[in-house]
């Protein structure tokens, strides 16, 4: 599974790209793997404040939702549209075009929290 | 999850890893849920082979002199019509009408029987049925249900496949039975063209030595493996219940919709467990009917236990729902009020806390396009 250097990871298999105060958040490829066919995304709504290990989106495969949790707190600034028509991009490119939702981070002693590229390979065992 | 140390493991188990499934627990089994994923497993049915390990689900055979005129008593279907290696679907009722399960009984001889129940209640079937059985020894009862290993080959090229891997076998014809292969250690490999997937099909049943053998062979003839993930939105997609979610103790086949099969129709069935709970149904009317639903917009898959609402007042939940991959929509049952029964009611249903418009619909979903 594709685990890319220059991402932070959560236990709960999301990762975010911070540039800036700006973070994306997405499912790791190990998370879509394990969803297997992903068929519909629900991000979070712009505006909506976003916890720290809160559920804020859900993807359902054909089988099962399941909750994707916030990395970080914070406010959701932008989410991916492209999702509503295409969520098989959850599955097709989660570190890219897959990513589901941004956000401005409100504590950003909350990143060293999250697991280096390297912890996370452990976690899933590669 | 129930203890994985007490799961039921299926004779083809390590055919399924070779095959890279996930395995999950159904009804006290670990059983493949799904290998190349449910959406492609799902289109391979509907368009060419795919098969489907059914070694959960029970075989009893019942032979004797009272054999027939015990099962006319024990299920709804009238027995005495079918013909030696003729099937058909049949429900088993409690003195309430309730559902135990729904079942195939195949005729295979002058006096002998061949029934496949649901994997998840076997031990519920069985215990009924014994108890039920008259003590003069008329009726001889066997569980099978350990001694086979079985798998459905479903889909429209299911008879080419067969007929090439088995060419001196009489391909039995819809519904029918018949002897796949020579009696091995005195069971006999069956197959039976039924299925739960509205293809045209066959389910094979092998002695479980033979399981693997046979599973490799279809997979060798470029028959894909499914598992009950596709399984189930196949079913769903025609609108086939499934015991334990649309079928209950609790419920009557009339409540189902599977009038046809409650017996209560044939002038010439006799009387038989649920009869009389039936007729006064009818009677006095059905408090709630098992009722198709489609989402009228693009939304999530459907599932079980979501809530169905009627002018903004919850009138029932779902029992079983998926997203047709067939139809792209998301599809449900469930029990409603009669009243609310009329293909084209507008309905909502509820999905963490959002209500999406759905509509009556009729089954099946998914109607198949001429070949």
């Amino acid at each position: 599974m594709n685990v890319p250097s220059d991402l932070r990871y959560a236990k709960t298999h999301e990762w975010i790209r911070a540039e800036g105060d700006v973070v994306t958040v997405g499912i790791t490829d190990h998370a879509q793997n394990e969803l297997t066919d992903i068929v519909y995304a629900e991000p979070p709504k712009v505006g909506a404040e976003v916890k720290a290990g809160a559920t804020a989106a859900v993807v359902e495969s054909v089988k099962a939702a399941s909750d994707i949790y916030s990395p970080l707190s914070g406010t959701v600034t932008e989410v991916n549209a492209d999702l509503s028509g295409n969520p098989a991009l959850l599955n097709t490119d989660p570190f890219g075009k897959g990513w589901i939702y941004k956000m401005k981070s409100s504590n950003s002693a909350e990143i060293n929290v999250l697991l280096t590229p390297e912890a996370y390979s452990a976690q899933i065992g590669q | 999850m129930s203890d994985p140390a007490s799961l039921k493991h299926t004779p083809l188990e390590s055919a399924h890893l070779a095959c890279g499934a996930r395995m999950v627990e159904f009804g006290g089994w670990l059983m493949p849920v799904q290998y190349s994923g449910i959406m492609d497993e799902h289109k391979v049915v509907r368009s060419s082979t795919g098969m489907f390990d059914i070694s959960h689900m029970g075989e009893v055979t019942v032979e004797g002199p009272g054999a027939l005129v015990w099962l006319e008593g024990l299920l709804t279907n009238r027995v005495g019509k079918l013909g030696v290696s003729r099937g058909q679907y049949t429900l088993m009722l409690d003195e309430k009408a309730g559902v135990i399960d729904d079942l195939i009984i195949y005729r295979t001889g002058e006096n002998s029987y061949f029934l496949v129940i649901n994997g998840a209640c076997r031990d519920l079937d069985l215990d009924w049925m014994r108890s039920h059985l008259p003590s003069d020894g008329s009726v001889e009862l066997r569980d099978q249900g350990n001694e086979y290993a079985a798998i459905a080959l479903q889909g429209p090229d299911s008879e080419k496949v067969l007929s090439s891997l088995y060419p001196s076998c009489e391909i039995p014809k819809r519904n029918g039975i018949s002897c796949l292969a020579p009696t091995q250690g005195g069971i006999p490999s069956l197959v039976a063209r039924t299925g739960y997937t509205g293809e045209d099909g066959f389910e094979l049943f092998v002695p479980v030595a033979s399981g693997i053998a046979l599973w490799e062979s279809l997979l060798a003839a470029g028959v894909k493996p499914c598992g009950l993930g596709a399984r189930d939105t196949l079913r769903l997609e025609m609108g086939y219940p499934l015991n334990g979610s649309d079928l209950s103790r609790d419920r009557t086949p009339l409540e189902a919709g599977l009038d046809k099969f409650s017996g209560i129709n044939d002038p010439e069935k006799g009387d038989f467990s649920g009869r009389a709970a039936l007729e006064r149904q009818r009677a006095e009317g059905l408090p709630s009917r098992l009722t198709p639903l489609k989402l009228t917009v693009s939304g999530p898959p459907l599932r079980s236990h979501y809530p169905v609402l009627s002018e903004g007042v919850i009138v029932g939940k779902t029992c079983s729902g998926a997203l047709s991959p067939s139809l792209g929509d998301g599809i449900a049952m469930a029990y409603l009020s009669p009243s609310l029964n009329a293909p084209g009611t507008a309905l909502e249903i509820e999905v963490r806390g959002r209500r999406y418009p759905a509509t009556v619909e009729t089954i099946p979903f998914y109607k198949k396009p001429a070949r």
